[in-house]
């Protein structure tokens, strides 16, 4: 679906959407935009909207600094930046004045079209781009109305550039001055804004507002809190998920100097051992000490040969249907000289932000305090209060600074923010912050899935496939959960399958269903998803059927794809247009490899110089073409694109699989989980967006499920081999 | 007259009667100025085997490689973090072996040290670059080659072996990062030392087979 | 417990630690300097890393009694130190940061290049920052930074 902006357009204020609007005790404006919106449904009944009270988006100081509050964790996407400019320039803002802060947990700050506040899907710009553009230009109206009044003007005599609003006869204000004013005016139930040729922000290379204080060591992540008498806590956690404590011998633990208490907390799933000290390594140490006896009577040790062989079984056999067209008879009739039978293994994969899991929790009896880089905000602020016995309105909830997250920070089950509260209702008015060391991480569960599939495809005469049947074989992400209804349909988790049962190829006579067994292994979203592993299975298949139909695979894929899928066919012709010139004068033992896949609203397209190095592939370069509609900051794309390729290498890395030996998981941190350092990644990237005027669609995700099969496309070419079983232990 | 004795027969009985002579001869000296036999190459030989256990085993071998990089582990796999050699063996800028590893062994941490840790340098490699390791042949070919070993003679690889920090931490290599004590070689350094003695006295004997 | 007279970005302090505390945890817990990062313990990623006795240094690995007298220079340092300075600069004109958590050692890392060796090749480059991890992948920029500030440096 696509929407057009229009320009100047106006928008109305619905019912269920009203602005509250207030003065700062300072002389500033708070401008507040609050949208009642209903949380997904839970078991049936969908829940009441709280009444949190409304929070600041825009602050507005005397002296002229803008605040600008951003509905969104910070986690390297950019958006501390992207949305604070989109609002900065239908208010005719002063840019260098402007500040991005994050927003704590409130109602006032939930995603306008999930209904949460969170960031994930890729969806922060294309989900609060209006938003913002419409708080922008409401806090606009209010300035020139300050303004109009005091000069006795209308408000269409006066014109806004940053940061002052001119009058007719040469006068002016600062906005800085126009405030307190401003604050006292009605709100405007309709609000224009920009036409995009007016735009002075948006569109425009801007530099991120965070780099310096990343860059000297000052900014401060959840991990660097620090808070008077605030304590440290470990957990130990059983050696296969779910197990149980048996019985605790802490008595060398608990001779450590500075170590503050031993006790059994509840876990996601089981329980686990927390371990609380003055200092981190002092918890570390005692955890080390401990003596734990773990009940793991009645846990299944999940083991990745036997989840193979179970997997590989299944995949042979038709699962829940996600998409079926056409006729698959026929396929069974094709001669074997014009069939494809391919199998695809993808192991589970952790995410490793390089910031280690945290959260900080201080539970003063009526109330608690908590800070987290969270991407689920809504749902980590339930859980604690759910632990705590409080209301989430007891419940203050910061939103930190995250090193990274790539879904990791998003958990539906909260547990991370769970195992803190229970420890902070212990330690109750101690601060406590909760560590989980890289090993827990890499041990810890909430993998991308591990996932088999097997395709069989039916050559038609003009080399396009004819028939093509799709078993997918992976765990669900969101059954049992309040995602389930979203997401679930006719027994298939559409995370499991969203990039191959959604493809934009025109393939007439198309079959895709999926089994979701269910190991114990906890699994989540792994930045980008289902596509991880369709774009996968499909870019490279796509490949194999343009090599065997002796065609350019551009051309290939540009004649098979729907004749509507325009992000698609514009980023790829882009892609092939930035890159035929060194393409076509590629020094020996280099190949080129193509894949183009969309993903959340973006079209992607990727062309990859390929060489094979001490065994590895060596990827000189990568050309991308994106079709993300308006691009809001075109440096934070590039930025993205040139990034998020080098994050979509993790799937190739020799070490980078997740593996399970009954039940324990045989990695340990970097040593053992690998993910790409700088020789592993491209050595040049160079990213060009296809101009457009559409809604603008996000880049957080779309740069990962190119890279791999875009990569494996171009090893195929010098190798003559197929990659089909991930990581790429041998080239 | 017959000849009683063949040729060959005499040259035996003639060598007997040289060695009987010779054998006398050193117990005479024996007994008469108290110096330990000479090594005889099979004794050599023998020591040389012990010494190329110890060479050959992870805690020497891991950073005598022939490629641009140390490995680690029992199982010597690659070293990890992309840590590689450099021009001196001692890593690049910023990515040195000091940059990890100290003048000690840091057991609450995992990481092994000692004073100047460095990887051997290439004329000092005991593997190939497949990780393969060479035969003992080829390893005392090279440690006693001495435009390879950096001039040593026979009591300089003594010394070496007695004295070097790196060959001391082989014996007393420490904790590793999952908190087992790393593996030992199959000597004690005192074995090793007086292997490297024998061997040495024995005129550093090479085996000749590959 | 043991005390310890360190050398911190040219200023004498004193700490009292159990001797295996790696240097990370002293200086993000006795001393409150938080810009050092603990990213994975096992001197793998290189978030970790200081200047010790002027070379590059993972901090987490090293115990706090085997430091010594060598100084120790941290990130916090080098927007006082001339390579530093013109280091962070440019990390910041060429948006190199994405979650930034990293960032602290790559700028480390960088600066302990750049003050051995002013003029980098790519190899150079790769080879002495091909230890330090970045999940988030912004290694094509830090490539052209670390270029861009040898220019810089001339």
């Amino acid at each position: 679906m696509t929407v057009t902006i229009n320009p100047a357009t106006t928008h109305q204020l619905s019912r269920r959407s009203f602005l509250r609007v207030s003065a700062t005790a300072a002389g500033g404006l708070l401008v507040s935009l609050y949208l009642d919106l209903p949380l997904p449904a839970q078991e049936g009944a969908a829940p009441k909207a709280k009444a949190y009270p409304p929070d600041a988006f825009v602050h507005i100081k005397p002296d002229g600094k803008i605040v600008i509050t951003v509905n969104r964790l910070e986690f390297g996407q950019g958006v501390q930046t992207s949305l604070p400019m989109v609002l900065a320039d239908e208010m005719d803002a002063d840019w260098s004045q402007v500040e991005g802060e994050l927003a704590p947990a409130a109602d006032v700050y939930k995603d306008p079209i999930f209904g949460i506040q969170m960031v994930g899907g890729s969806g922060s710009i294309a989900h609060s781009f209006q938003q913002y553009r419409e708080l922008g230009a409401r806090t606009r109206a209010m300035l020139v109305a300050a303004a109009a009044e005091q000069w006795k003007v209308a408000p269409e005599q006066c014109r806004t550039e940053a940061s002052v609003v001119r009058g007719p006869g040469g006068k002016s204000a600062k906005y800085g001055e126009l405030a307190e004013a401003a604050a006292k005016q009605p709100v405007p139930a309709t609000v224009k804004v920009k036409d995009p040729a007016q735009f002075k922000l948006v569109g425009k290379n801007t530099r991120r507002l965070d780099s310096r204080p990343k860059c000297d060591g000052s900014l401060k992540f959840g991990l660097d809190l620090d808070l008077p008498g605030i304590k440290t806590a470990v957990v130990a956690r059983p050696p296969v998920f779910g197990g149980r404590v048996k019985s605790i011998d802490d008595k060398a633990a608990r001779a450590l100097a500075g170590m503050q208490d031993v006790f059994e907390i509840p876990l996601a799933k089981g329980t686990g051992v927390a371990v609380v000290a003055d200092k981190f390594w002092t918890a570390k140490q005692a955890r080390d000490l401990l003596k734990v006896e773990w009940d793991l009577s009645s846990v299944e040790p999940a083991d990745s040969g036997k989840l193979w062989t179970q997997y590989k079984e299944l995949a042979r056999t038709a699962g829940n249907v996600a998409v079926v067209r056409g006729d698959q008879k026929g396929l069974d009739a094709i001669p074997a000289a014009n069939r494809i039978e391919a199998e695809f293994e993808f192991p589970y994969l952790a995410h490793t932000p390089m910031e280690p899991l945290n959260t900080t929790v201080r539970f003063d009896g009526d109330k608690a305090e908590v800070w987290a880089g969270s991407q689920f905000q809504t749902f980590d602020q339930m859980a604690v209060a759910q632990t705590l016995e409080l209301k989430p309105d007891q419940v203050t909830f910061h939103t930190e600074y995250a090193g990274g997250g790539f879904g990791r920070r998003a958990v539906i089950d909260s547990h991370v923010q769970r195992e803190a509260a229970a420890i902070a209702k212990k330690l109750r008015g101690t601060p406590v912050k909760l560590i989980w060391t890289r090993e827990d991480d890499v041990q810890g569960g909430y993998y991308r899935p591990m996932f088999a599939h097997r395709v069989e495809i039916g050559i038609g005469a003009d080399g396009t496939p004819a028939a093509w049947r799709h078993v997918i074989v992976g765990q669900s992400l969101v059954a049992g959960t309040p995602f389930a209804p979203m997401l679930i349909k006719n027994g298939v988790d559409s995370t499991a399958t969203e990039g191959t049962a959604d493809t934009a190829y025109n393939i007439p006579n198309f079959h895709v269903s999926a089994h979701h067994p269910t190991p114990n292994v906890p699994v989540l979203w792994w930045r980008s998803v289902g596509h991880t592993h369709n774009a996968f299975v499909m870019e490279t298949l796509i490949d194999e059927l343009a090599a065997r139909a002796k065609m350019n695979p551009i051309a290939y894929r540009l004649k098979l794809l729907k004749p509507d899928a325009g992000k698609l066919r514009r980023s790829l012709a882009l892609a092939a247009e930035k890159s035929i010139a060194w393409r076509g004068k590629l020094p020996k033992g280099h190949a080129w490899g193509v894949a183009c896949h969309e993903a959340f609203g973006t079209g992607v397209a990727c062309v990859t110089d390929v060489s094979i190095e001490n065994g590895r592939p060596r990827i000189h370069r990568a050309t991308i073409a994106v079709d993300c509609g308006l691009a809001v900051n075109p440096l934070t794309i590039e930025a993205q694109f040139q990034a998020g390729v080098a994050f979509g290498l993790s799937q190739l890395m020799a070490k980078g699989a997740i593996t399970l030996k009954e039940g324990r998981v045989e990695q340990r941190n970097f040593d053992g989980y690998t993910p790409p350092y700088m020789v592993d990644a491209p050595v040049a990237v160079d990213v060009h967006i296809v101009p457009s005027t559409e809604a603008p669609t996000g880049c957080g995700e779309p740069p990962v499920p190119v890279i791999s099969p875009a990569v494996v496309d171009a090893l195929a070419r010098l190798t003559g081999k197929h990659y089909r079983s991930l990581p790429l232990t041998a080239v | 007259m017959k000849k009683l004795y063949s040729l060959p027969a005499a040259i035996c009985v003639l060598l007997a009667v040289c060695g009987a002579w010779s054998a006398g001869a050193a117990r005479r000296e024996a007994t008469a100025q108290p110096k330990p036999a000479p090594t005889s190459r099979m004794d050599g030989l023998a020591a040389w085997q012990q010494v190329y256990s110890v060479l050959t085993h992870p805690r020497c071998i891991n950073c005598h490689t022939a490629t641009n990089y140390p490995q680690q582990g029992d199982d010597r796999h690659r070293h990890f973090a992309n840590v590689i050699r450099g021009q001196m063996g001692t890593g690049v800028p910023a990515l040195r072996c000091i940059t990890c590893h100290q003048s000690a062994n840091a057991d609450s941490t995992g990481v092994p040290g000692a004073r100047g840790w460095h990887l051997a340098p290439l004329s000092m490699k005991w593997q190939d670059t497949s990780d393969k390791i060479l035969s003992s042949s080829e390893v005392c070919t090279a440690l006693t080659d001495r435009a390879r070993n950096h001039g040593l003679d026979g009591p300089g690889l003594l010394k070496h072996h007695t004295e070097e920090p790196l060959v001391l931490w082989a014996f007393h290599p420490g904790r590793s990062i999952d908190g087992t004590m790393r593996t030992v070689p199959p000597l004690t350094h005192e074995e090793f030392v007086e292997a490297t003695r024998k061997w040495v006295a024995a005129g550093m004997p090479c085996p000749q087979n590959k | 417990m043991e005390s310890y007279k360190l050398t911190v970005n040219g200023q004498t302090r004193e700490v009292t630690a159990d001797p295996g505390t790696p240097l990370l945890w002293v200086l993000r817990e006795e001393l409150q300097m938080t810009g050092t990062k603990y990213g994975c313990g096992i001197a793998a990623c290189g978030a970790c890393t200081v200047h010790l006795g002027g070379i590059a240094t993972r901090s987490c690995v090293v115990p706090v009694s085997l430091v010594g007298t060598r100084p120790i220079v941290t990130i916090e340092a080098m927007a006082n130190d001339p390579v530093g300075r013109v280091v962070q600069d440019t990390w910041v004109a060429q948006d190199v940061v994405q979650c930034g958590y990293c960032q602290s050692g790559q700028i480390m890392s960088a600066v302990a290049l750049l003050k051995s060796t002013p003029k980098p090749t790519d190899t150079n480059i790769e080879e002495s920052m091909g230890g330090n991890l970045c999940r988030c992948g912004t290694y094509v920029r830090i490539r052209e930074a670390i270029k861009a500030a040898s220019q810089k440096l001339k």
